[in-house]
């Protein structure tokens, strides 16, 4: 059969390449372009080749701020998944509560991150701060400004405020899907609550769950706004992870060089995580 | 297996039933004999699959008590009346095997290992699916899958029912007739009592020894396929089985003669009939011939064994059905065969009489 080639076609789908080289493509390799080279200001640049890299890879700052962003990552996965999956199981599945509950579930995602951040920087400050006030009249010492495990903990708990309700609303979505009949036929079956859950609820949530953990682990590995907001990365360097540190070489310090190597040894990370969760589990579901 | 005596059964699912349009099902009141295949047959709506649900202990009933062999168990739960039940959709736990799927209802009621891996075996043999046992469950095509729900009914040797709800939806069609066989196998040689839920009348000819047929929330007719067809309690049920149903046309009854429009048709007795009287007589036993009452035809539906005839006979659609062979006279005329004539007022039937 003839086929007739029309080449118009690439017209439709240029403006998007046009978008994506300029919001994606060419800031992505001005940085590569920056991370082999050196400069003084006034658009002057040197080779540096792998200097950057090297220095990178060795300073103990930025495995420091590395191990940071993983502890964090992983606390926040390990309260926001089970969380989640607790809270959508228990929300009601018809009546107005629905309504309710999903509005009050959204709420958190709907406000701007730094004024997350800013909200809980108010709520725990010592002197005007609702729960700083209030933990100190009980008796407990608490400063999110001086001591880095109050720090930790206000970041944590702000952020499992913040974005539970997203693994929340993932789950219930995938457990709204499940036909009646089937818990029709597991009490038929005689099944106990944790079975159902088990056999029924769990492997029918495995997908959103997929999304949920990567999207959580994707944003929480990324963390800037909020503690940037909170805690400035302080006290001390006790709460400064990459995305911080990144900022403070590129913008504070302005070295170009330094920041856009440290950018893409970041990108390559965040990559290469992901894409160990979403094989381990994809694998995980093919050998069930 | 049981008997199922259902006690003046009533269900509403609005929370203060008032009239009798509120009820869902309206009042049942019947027994289900031990070891019988029963299927439930009605129009979507007309509570059958309420009835079912409230036999299994999914629903309670808003009024009226349930029965196995004599013991109250209205109150029980679905798991304590120990019941089997298949889904319209097949229902699979698809992260276990087949195996594990048959074993879960045992492992769960605490059974020991033994006893359930002799159980499943036996229960694979069953349903034929022994080959597949080690495999994932949610590999399995449609009506495999629903073997294993059934399975998980029959694993329990002591059941004392198993329901089926429209079980063979989704089923392909040359599937759905295999599976019918291998049911009726498993009633023949097992003697479970069965209800089964469907609207499609083939299925629950085929399928039953009796044929509960619902309507609006109540049961019309419970018969024999046999009887459902020659002597359909209500106009309901002569419509609703039968392919074409009955033809059912308003007429006055003297004495044995009952007048349609200028038409005069012997009866074969005297019915005492009051009321909205109505003659239904099925197509089979209308005869199309040269004598007999004038009719038009308007259209021949050659069906391959048989030919559907439909006609107007004093302004009214009236079907015939006539052999392959036989063809449609140049001034066409009916004639009732007075065997297959039932009278109806308002709708119930009523005795030839005399």
């Amino acid at each position: 059969m003839d086929k007739t080639w029309n080449n118009k076609a690439w017209f439709l789908v240029l403006p998007v390449l046009v978008l994506v080289a300029f919001t994606a493509v060419i800031p992505l390799m001005t940085v590569v372009n920056y991370s082999v080279q050196d400069t003084f200001g006034n658009n002057v640049f040197t080779w540096a080749g792998t200097e950057w890299f090297e220095e990178l890879l060795s300073s103990s700052r930025f495995w420091e701020a590395m191990v940071r962003n993983l502890i964090f990552s992983f606390i926040i996965l390990a309260i926001e998944v089970p969380l989640g999956i607790f809270i959508a199981l228990n929300m009601p599945k018809k009546g107005w509560g629905v309504p309710v509950c999903l509005v009050l579930m959204s709420l958190p995602l709907l406000i701007p991150w730094n004024v997350v951040g800013t909200i809980w920087q108010v709520f725990g400050r010592n002197d005007i701060g609702l729960l700083g006030y209030y933990l100190n009249a009980i008796g407990i010492d608490y400063n999110y400004v001086q001591d880095p495990f109050d720090a930790w903990v206000t970041i944590i708990i702000m952020d499992v405020w913040h974005w539970t309700s997203l693994v929340v609303l993932l789950c219930y979505a995938g457990l709204v899907s499940i036909p009646d009949a089937f818990y029709q036929a597991a009490k038929i079956d005689g099944a106990s609550r944790w079975a159902v859950f088990r056999y029924i609820q769990l492997p029918k949530m495995q997908r959103v769950l997929l999304i949920a953990v990567l999207l959580r682990f994707m944003d929480s590995f990324m963390i800037y706004t909020e503690p940037f907001v909170v805690t400035g990365g302080g006290p001390g360097n006790s709460t400064t992870f990459l995305s911080i540190d990144l900022v403070k070489t590129a913008l504070g310090q302005f070295d170009l060089g330094p920041a856009a190597a440290m950018s893409l040894v970041y990108f390559l990370i965040i990559l290469l995580l992901s894409w160990v969760f979403y094989t381990v589990m994809t694998n995980y579901d093919a050998e069930r | 297996m049981a008997r199922i005596d259902v006690n003046h059964v009533r269900h509403s699912y609005l929370p203060n039933p008032q009239k009798d349009a509120d009820f869902a099902l309206r009042e049942v009141h019947h027994t289900f004999e031990d070891g019988g295949a029963y299927a439930l047959l009605g129009p979507s709506g007309c509570g059958k699959t309420t009835l079912l649900n409230i036999i299994s202990g999914l629903l309670h009933p808003s009024h009226g008590r349930l029965l196995f062999n004599g013991k109250d168990v209205t109150n029980l739960s679905t798991q304590e009346r120990n019941i089997a039940q298949v889904f319209q959709f097949p229902v699979i736990y698809d992260t276990m095997t087949v195996y594990d799927n048959l074993a879960f209802p045992l492992r769960n009621r605490g059974v020991p290992e033994a006893d359930v891996d002799r159980k499943v075996r036996e229960t694979l043999e069953m349903i034929d699916l022994a080959s597949w046992a080690r495999k994932k469950a949610r590999g399995l095509t449609a009506d495999q899958k629903q073997k294993i729900s059934l399975g998980r009914g029959l694993v329990r040797s002591d059941v004392n029912a198993i329901l089926f709800d429209e079980p063979l939806t989704v089923i392909d069609p040359h599937m759905k007739w295999v599976l019918r066989s291998q049911l009726k196998q498993l009633h023949r040689r097992f003697g479970y009592t069965m209800v089964y839920v469907t609207h499609d009348q083939t299925e629950a000819l085929t399928f039953a020894d009796q044929v509960v047929v619902m309507y609006d929330g109540g049961i019309v007719q419970i018969g024999t396929p046999a009887e459902l067809f020659e002597r359909p309690r209500h106009t309901f049920v002569g419509y609703f089985i039968g392919s074409p149903g009955m033809n059912v046309m308003p007429v006055a009854i003297d004495g044995k003669t009952a007048t349609l429009g200028s038409q005069r048709i012997e009866l074969p007795g005297a019915p005492k009939a009051s009321g909205a009287v109505e003659l239904g007589i099925r197509p089979e036993y209308v005869r199309l011939g040269r004598e007999g009452m004038a009719v038009s035809i308007s259209k021949v539906e050659d069906l391959g064994r048989h030919k559907v005839v439909r006609a107007k006979l004093e302004g009214r659609d009236i079907a015939a059905v006539i052999g392959e062979d036989e063809t449609v006279p140049a001034e066409p005329k009916v004639r009732f065969d007075p065997a297959g004539i039932n009278i109806y007022a308002d709708s119930w039937r009523v005795e030839m009489g005399a």
